[in-house]
């Protein structure tokens, strides 16, 4: 199929459509809102379901229920929201129904502002609901990427019954890029004995999260964590670029891993030596990878626009083999290459 | 000996009602109204096309007793499931349940937003003026001056407010179609009550909009009565603040009334 130019929003919208999505919720709220409003219009067209909900905590669980049915669901949304609708996603999670959710992060805590962001790296990626779950996080760079991981995002909520998020932030939502898109199907719906749609001919289903007694809420746990295992040992991805040979292993994701790429080349003219580590799944987090890549490096620096949330599991990946050194940015503002070469510079300076 | 003969059947368990014990305090109402559901689903005959959603509450195992397919939703959300649900599968009957903390105060906005977009949905909404699963705190339906854990003097209305009255406030709403209050106190009062509930699934069956049945109900265990005392209570003080009536009926739910 050619190619097509489309705003990394609407591009979320229209894979999601070609992924078989059957209904879609969203609440407005900027850097995000283009995919509701790409919703709102395709969606009724295409027989889906499509609902502007009264608020995050509305869209969530307009989701759980869908996803209740056996539908392909899916909402978007941007930090504050993505705060609001973690009630919902524990919930999802202990249910064990497939969802996919969609943060175009931006600037915080609070109100924050509407620029680019990787502060919800935490809440996205060790839970951040109530209760020991463990949420599959994919993280696009580009437009491409992000239209590939949305419809992956669908394969593995369906494959582990769990809900999964994409992790983005404005940059990527707002930018314009090529993409290519699968062909548009009707959506198909596999066996889903469990789905709530009638106890017609079968014993009736129940979808619960409530558990009373301990040693049966337990048992839900187990299955939850056997789940988690699967996960890590099939679906860890990452992005090696030119590590080879890196004396300075640079860890990124996302919007900073775009930039540190451009940083590198730049670094290399300059005859520094560096490569970029990129996790494509910020959870599971490739930490075995990571640790085999930063032993062929000399030092490692971590690159976010955050406060070092990432950074975090790259240390528990490295520990003390390596010394990691770290270079943020916070509140919406996003370094220039020339930024991250200084920062490079100065890791391997102190060595 | 006389032969015996085969007898008609006049009352029985209705089949949509699980065989099961209930953990509801004695005297409580929960049990007759699930089973005035039950009722209703038989007589429609949609026991295999319905999807129940169960509250947080006391009422948050009615799956375990009510045998439909059926989902249990966060605090308040039971609305917003049940449009996500219905909105992707509009030929099943989705209703809710919910008591007066899960519909009137947690789940205020669910319930404001989703009957306001007229979805084809039913709420069963059991009001008996008190948080019961969390042992006997103010709702927001508990009268003034109404003695509650957390009102240790009596819902003094300058500092926690007035109670809400949902049917008046949800009949205001454009996409209500169906906006009664009932009650459950005595049989002629449940034979009603299951007429409206009957009408409300009909409602939804003909997608003419939202429908809600409020229960004026009881709770015998936290307002400290006995059974009998609790309901004297109900319809001595309760009824005085939510008078039991017809608060919206659609001209398009009065034209389905009359052809059934």
């Amino acid at each position: 199929m050619a190619k097509v130019l489309m705003k990394g929003n609407e591009a979320i919208a229209e894979a999601a459509i070609r992924a078989g999505c059957e209904a879609y919720f969203g609440y407005p709220i900027t850097p995000q809102t283009e995919v509701l409003e790409y919703m709102s219009a395709r969606m009724p067209a295409l027989g889906r379901a499509f609902v502007q909900a009264e608020s995050e905590l509305g869209a969530v669980n307009m989701l759980y229920g869908a996803a209740c049915t056996g539908a392909r669901a899916m909402t978007t949304t941007s930090s504050p929201g993505f705060s609001l609708m973690q009630e919902g996603l524990s919930y999802i999670a202990c249910s064990e129904v497939p969802a996919v959710v969609v943060n175009i992060m931006r600037g915080g805590p609070g109100l924050g502002n509407i620029q680019p962001a990787q502060g919800d790296y935490f809440q996205m990626t060790k839970g951040g609901g109530h209760g020991d779950y463990s949420p599959i996080v994919l993280a696009p760079s580009t437009v491409q990427e992000t239209v590939d991981l949305v419809i992956l995002a669908f394969d593995l909520a369906d494959k582990y019954r769990q809900p999964v998020y994409v992790i983005a932030d404005g940059m990527i939502g707002q930018m314009m890029e090529p993409v290519e898109l699968p062909e548009l199907k009707p959506p198909q719906r596999p066996e889903r004995p469990w789905a709530l749609t009638g106890a017609k001919g079968r014993p009736r289903n129940i979808i619960t999260s409530l558990q009373l007694d301990p040693p049966t809420l337990e048992k839900v746990n187990l299955r939850l964590q056997e789940t988690y295992k699967r996960i890590r040992e099939n679906e860890q991805r990452h992005e090696e670029y030119m590590t080879d040979d890196a004396d300075l292993l640079v860890v990124a994701y996302g919007t900073a891993a775009r930039i540190v790429k451009t940083a590198i080349a730049k670094a290399r003219r300059d005859g520094l030596k560096a490569g970029l580590f990129r996790p494509i799944t910020v959870n599971p987090y490739p930490y075995d990878t990571l640790r085999k890549a930063a032993e062929k490096a000399k030092r490692l620096l971590v690159v976010e626009l955050s406060a070092g949330q990432m950074l975090e599991d790259v240390r528990l990946a490295v520990m003390d083999k390596r010394p990691i050194h770290f270079f943020g940015k916070m509140g919406g503002v996003v370094p220039m290459p020339e930024d991250v070469v200084d920062a490079m510079k100065k890791a391997l300076a102190e060595a | 000996m006389s032969e015996a003969k085969e007898e008609k059947i006049v009352f029985q368990r209705p089949k949509a009602l699980c065989d099961v014990v209930t953990h509801y305090c004695p005297g409580c109402l929960h049990g007759v109204v699930h089973r005035v559901i039950a009722e209703v689903i038989d007589d429609l005959g949609i026991q295999e096309i319905t999807v129940g959603i169960a509250p947080v509450g006391c009422s948050v195992l009615a799956y375990n007793y009510i045998a439909t397919d059926f989902a249990e939703a966060a605090h308040g959300r039971a609305l917003a499931m049940a449009t996500g649900m219905k909105r992707v599968h509009p030929e099943l009957v989705v209703f809710t349940y919910q008591g007066d903390g899960d519909l009137a105060a947690i789940g205020t906005n669910e319930l404001i937003h989703a009957a306001t977009r007229g979805e084809n949905i039913t709420t069963i909404f059991i009001n008996n003026a008190i948080y019961g699963m969390t042992g006997g705190q103010m709702a927001p339906t508990t009268l003034p001056g109404q003695v509650t854990t957390s009102t240790p003097t009596g819902r003094d209305t300058k500092l926690a407010g007035f109670p809400i009255r949902v049917c008046e406030l949800v009949s205001t709403l454009e996409g209500s179609a169906y906006i009664v209050r009932r009650s459950a106190y005595n049989p002629s009062e449940i034979r009603k009550l299951k007429a409206a509930i009957k009408t409300a699934f009909q409602v939804q069956m003909a997608g003419l909009g939202y429908s809600l049945v409020e229960v004026v109900s009881n709770c015998p265990t936290n307002w400290g009565m006995t059974p009998l005392e609790s309901l004297k209570w109900l319809q001595e003080n309760m009824l005085a603040y939510y008078p039991l009536g017809d608060y919206k009926v659609k001209d398009s739910v009065k034209e389905l009334m009359a052809k059934k």
